[in-house]
This record gives C-alpha cells, sequence and structure tokens, in this order.
C-alpha cells in the first residue's frame, strides 16, 4: 500500500516537472518594465491588460507588464540611478536625452526609431479652475494677477510642469516682444504658486482634492479627466496659445537585450501606434497622431494655436539647459 | 535652644503639610488637567484614526474587501512583512550585542559608538535611501554585484536595507538605559560562581531585560512597517513589486482611488494596533507569573 502510494507519488511528480517543462517550451513566462511618468497611470493600466491579450494570442507568451509612474524627471533620474526598465515612456524628450547620454543604455539617435519623434500622441497645457470660473480667468495673462493662486508642479522633478513654463514662456514672449519682458513675467507668476509638487498627479490632487488655488496648469488629458472623475465641480480654460506637448517613447535597449525582453518590448511600443492603441489612447484623453482617430474623438479637442518646442525653444537640447539646467532661468527667478 | 527644636519641628510640619498640599490639588484643577490629557489625546490620536476607518469604509464592505483582491495590494502587504520578518530579528541581535558591549564592558570609543547608534534617528529618511542608491548604483563596487545579477536598489534587498538603517537604533536605544541601570553586578556574581558567557547571558542578562527588549521590537517593528521616506527613494515604484503599504497607499491616493488607499491605511493601523495588543498580552502574562 505504502508503496504504491510512493509509486503513484513519483509519477504524479513527474507529471507535474514534464508539464512544467513542456509549458516552458510552449509558452515563456516574460516580464516588462514600463517606466512612466506621472499621469499615465490610467492609461497604461488599461493598455497593458490590452497589449497582454494580443501579445498571448499572438506568441502564446504569459506576459506580466509592471509599471512605475512619477515625476518624468524623477522616473529618468531613477533609471540613471539603476532602475531596469525596458522601456520607458516619459514626459519629454529631454528626459529620455539624460538617460541616453549618462549611461548609454538608450542609442542617443533614439528619437528617429519611431515614427512622429517617437511620440504615439500628444498632448497641450490647458486650465482647470473651479466650477463658474469665479476668478474669471480667461488666458496667460490672468494668472500674473496678485491674489491668483496658481498651481503647478515643479518642473525640476515635472516633465508636465516643464511644458507649463514653457507655454507660459511663449504667450509672453508673443504677447510682450523680449525676452527679459518674458522673464518678469514668469518671476510673477511664479509668485502666485503657493505649492510645488513633484509630479503632476501631485499637483492635481492638490487642486482637485485639498482644494487649493484657484487654477492648474495641467495636461490636457489631466484636466479632461479631473471633469470626468468630479462632474460638475470644475471647468477647463484653453488659454490664447499653448504649447504641443509630445511625450515620448523608448525602448531601453542594452537593459532590454539583457533580459531578452527587445522583441516584446519593441512590439509594445509599435502596438501604441496600431488601430487599437490609439483608440485607448484617445479615450484616455490624449490626442491621438493617426488622423482618424483624432477625427472621432474632436470635441474633446479644441483647436488651439500651439508653439512647438523645436520652433520657438530651438529643441529640448538647448531649452533644457537654459531654462531648466542649474543656475538656469527657473533657478533664477527662485533667487529673486 | 528649646526654641530651635520647636521651630525645626513645625517647620517640617510646615513642609509636610505643603507637600501634601501639592499632591492634593483642587479637584478642578484635577479635572482641568485629566480633561486637557483626553481632550488632547481624543484630538490628535482618537479622530485621525477613526477618520481613517470611516474613509476606508465610505463605500462599504465590499469595496473595503475589493482593495485587497487587488494583486498589487496582496502584494505590498506581502512585501511589507517580509521586509519586517528579516530587518527586525536582524536589528535585535545588533541592538542586544551593541547594549551588552555597551553598558557591561569598558572600551575606548564606546562614547563615539553610542553617537554613531543615534545617527539614523538624526539623519533625515531621504538621505538614508540616497546613500544606498551612491553606494549600488555609483561605485565599482555596485556595477561589480549588478553584473554578477545582485539588483539591490530598486529591489527588495535595498527596500530591507533602508528599512534596517532608519530602524537600527530602536532596540539599543531601548536596552541601554536599562541595562545601564542594572549595572552587572549580577553577571558577576554568575561568572564568580563559575557560570560560563552564554550561560550569563541566557539565564542573567536575557531574563532581566525581556521586557525592554520586547518594547524595543515592538518599537521597532512599527517604524519599519510605517517607513516612508527612506523605502520610497530606494524602492524605484514597480506597482506589484517593489510598493511597500506606505508606498502603496501613496500610489492609490494619487490614483484617486480615495476608499481603496484609506482601506490600506486601515490595515497598516491594524497591523500597529496588534502589535501593540500582543505586547500588553505578553506583559500581563508575565505579570500574572511573577
Amino acid at each position: 500500500m505504502i508503496k504504491l502510494t510512493a509509486k503513484k507519488l513519483a509519477v504524479l511528480l513527474g507529471l507535474v516537472a514534464l508539464s512544467g517543462f513542456l509549458g516552458n517550451v510552449q509558452a515563456k513566462q516574460i516580464s516588462l518594465l514600463n517606466v512612466s511618468y506621472d499621469p499615465t497611470r490610467e492609461l497604461y493600466r488599461d493598455y497593458n491588460k490590452a497589449f497582454t491579450e494580443y501579445w498571448n494570442k499572438k506568441t502564446g507568451d504569459q506576459l506580466t507588464i509592471d509599471v512605475s509612474n512619477g515625476g518624468s524627471g524623477k522616473q529618468a533620474r531613477a533609471v540613471i540611478d539603476g532602475l531596469e526598465a525596458d522601456v520607458v515612456t516619459l514626459a519629454l524628450a529631454s528626459d529620455i536625452n539624460a538617460i541616453a547620454e549618462k549611461t548609454q543604455l538608450i542609442p542617443v539617435d533614439w528619437q528617429g526609431k519611431f515614427p512622429n519623434n517617437s511620440s504615439p500622441y500628444t498632448s497641450t497645457i490647458v486650465f482647470l479652475v473651479r466650477k463658474g470660473n469665479p476668478k474669471n480667468i480667461k488666458d496667460w495673462n490672468d494668472l500674473v494677477k496678485p491674489g491668483i493662486g496658481v498651481i503647478t508642479p515643479n518642473p525640476k522633478t515635472s516633465g508636465g510642469a516643464r511644458w507649463n513654463f514653457l507655454a507660459a514662456w511663449a504667450y509672453a514672449k508673443h504677447k510682450l516682444g523680449s525676452d527679459d519682458a518674458a522673464k518678469d513675467f514668469i518671476t510673477k507668476l511664479f509668485k502666485n504658486v503657493p505649492v510645488l509638487d513633484t509630479g503632476a498627479r501631485g499637483a492635481t490632487n492638490t487642486f482637485v482634492q485639498r482644494g487649493i488655488g484657484d487654477v492648474l496648469l495641467a495636461w490636457e488629458n489631466e484636466a479632461l479627466q479631473s471633469l470626468q472623475e468630479e462632474p460638475g465641480k470644475f471647468e477647463i480654460v484653453t488659454p490664447s496659445l499653448s504649447i504641443l506637448a509630445e511625450p515620448p517613447v523608448a525602448i531601453v535597449e542594452k537593459t532590454a537585450a539583457k533580459h531578452g525582453t527587445t522583441e516584446v518590448a519593441k512590439a509594445y511600443i509599435e502596438y501604441l501606434y496600431s488601430d487599437a492603441g490609439q483608440e485607448l489612447i484617445a479615450q484616455h484623453f490624449y490626442r491621438p497622431s493617426n488622423k482618424a482617430v483624432l477625427a472621432k474623438y474632436e470635441k474633446n479637442f479644441p483647436k488651439v494655436e500651439l508653439v512647438t518646442i523645436d520652433s520657438d525653444f530651438g529643441g529640448w537640447k538647448k531649452a533644457q539647459s537654459f531654462y531648466f539646467g542649474d543656475g538656469g532661468v527657473f533657478d533664477q527667478i527662485y533667487k529673486k | 535652644m528649646g526654641g530651635g527644636i520647636t521651630t525645626l519641628v513645625s517647620h517640617s510640619k510646615n513642609l509636610k503639610q505643603s507637600n501634601r498640599q501639592v499632591l492634593k490639588e483642587p479637584p478642578w484643577v484635577r479635572i482641568l488637567l485629566l480633561a486637557v490629557a483626553l481632550g488632547f489625546l481624543f484630538l490628535f490620536l482618537v479622530v485621525p484614526l477613526l477618520c481613517v476607518f470611516i474613509e476606508a469604509f465610505k463605500k462599504g464592505g465590499q469595496a473595503y474587501l475589493d482593495t485587497f483582491s487587488d494583486r498589487n495590494s496582496q502584494q505590498a502587504i506581502f512585501l511589507t512583512l517580509k521586509v519586517c520578518a528579516i530587518a527586525v530579528p536582524l536589528n535585535v541581535v545588533f541592538g542586544v550585542a551593541a547594549a551588552w558591549a555597551i553598558t557591561k564592558f569598558h572600551f575606548k570609543g564606546k562614547n563615539f559608538l553610542l553617537t554613531l547608534i543615534d545617527l539614523p534617528f538624526a539623519v533625515s529618511p531621504v538621505i538614508s535611501g540616497l546613500v544606498f542608491i551612491l553606494i549600488f548604483s555609483h561605485t565599482g563596487f555596485g556595477e561589480w554585484l549588478k553584473d554578477h545579477g545582485f539588483k539591490v536598489v530598486f529591489n527588495t534587498p535595498g527596500i530591507v536595507l533602508a528599512t534596517l538603517f532608519v530602524t537600527f537604533p530602536f532596540v539599543a536605544r531601548e536596552l541601554i538605559p536599562l541595562m545601564q541601570s542594572q549595572g552587572s553586578d549580577e553577571e558577576q556574581a554568575a561568572i564568580s560562581l563559575g557560570a560560563s558567557g552564554w550561560k550569563t547571558f541566557w539565564r542573567v542578562t536575557l531574563p532581566n531585560i525581556k521586557w525592554g527588549l520586547l518594547h524595543g521590537v515592538v518599537l521597532c517593528n512599527a517604524r519599519a512597517m510605517g517607513e516612508f521616506g527612506a523605502v520610497s527613494v530606494v524602492s524605484g515604484h514597480i506597482q506589484g513589486k517593489t510598493n511597500t503599504i506606505p508606498l502603496h497607499i501613496e500610489v492609490l491616493y494619487e490614483s484617486s482611488l480615495y476608499s481603496a488607499s484609506f482601506a490600506m491605511a486601515s490595515i497598516l493601523t491594524l497591523l500597529a494596533l496588534i502589535t501593540l495588543i500582543i505586547k500588553t498580552i505578553v506583559e500581563r502574562q508575565h505579570n500574572q507569573a511573577a
């Protein structure tokens, strides 16, 4: 009897081992780490689910996608410090440039590897104000008036905050003409900022949940999502001029090669450009690059005059060190 | 002469009386003091704790339970318990060894060691985290470890290290004054009666310090579970992998999942309460045995 049980057990164990072995041959267990910026939590939660299913159907592999969210600059810093991301999806090109320059994990010509400067979608900066717009905020020049509380995260750690800063700068430059006048304008604007959070989501919480400030300088997607989550409490104000924000994506090539995830990482990014990916992107209020999908969701995305980082600021490489580097314009206005 | 004695006696009488007067405050003073103390406790301890639970159950019991069926939440709880299970015993060993060395022996550099033990209390947790990033990401040693497949920072070992660092002083700091007040007479007696060093430790020192030790462990565990700053720096915030309970609470809160974030907070609070209850039960059993 005992012998029989032992035999049975051995057969059972053998079967388990065999099935495990066969399972390994047929379908791999892969995990992929996407290090992303702050407001993409909801987008990538849904996108990861869709992509995992797509990848499983296509290859039979079981894919686990991990995500880390935080201020874009902070996230880039973590990757430089050794956070082993396979894919980075950040708020602006300069943060991926920083990883490429400091670690060589990403080739310096990364931005040409995928369509549209490696940005599967764009967005812009708008104002979120409280219902009825009690402070009557219409445009950027209303933000520098005394007694207006402006909420924006810290440009040193947040990508969205850098787009906020540059959009305000572009407005002032167009209206007032000179760099000095623009700097005065920005200085006045930041005098009205009571809290500098490290990331866009922190700033949204400060404005929406904690009720601080009169206007939130927000990603369009973040503002639209707040309207959806808290209906009837807020309004969006579109300024006369804003900036075309291009949040780019890249494969962290050396890390992916080490993990053996190069193929799936490439597919992960390419799927963002597919119809299904673009549809999810639009549903989460980002402006899709696919014209047909954009047309379908047009009512969410009003037409605004948009400057670009290349036309007005000579590209991110130049803008990053001039405005946000050590001793740059942002540091100067906080020294005053 | 006689006059002198009477003055002395009456003086001591006066003293006694004034002593009694000090102890017997008028009732309104006692009530006021009690009210202030209780009011303070209520306002700063009970109300916030109640708020955590009220907010957690705002969307009903089912929503509360749903939080814990989420894989990321389960993993955060598991990771926190795992980190505590490693960090607390290590700090107990260290704390007992350090307190033993400092209070029972004389050696050069004792004060320096004492100061070092206090360092984690003085240093901000952010710095405690950053040192580990520096060591394991920006030195040859760190590179060597990485090349040999040891991921320390942005991984569980980094979180354990950061937790160890911040909770380092709790056990030692609890034991040192206790062992100092006890002196080393009993140990000397045991040794002169022929007990070995180990035997002396197990049979004499440990029974003397066990309540202090338990208190230290409770504090150490509470801090280890709740540590945010240092862990936040070395975690990398990978959902479902390197988020401890406090970090996961932040993620949930920032993802606008308020009920869920307070549900997690209630678990952290419950874990803390359980730790305190265990301590009370053990203490009571000890008192009954004694």
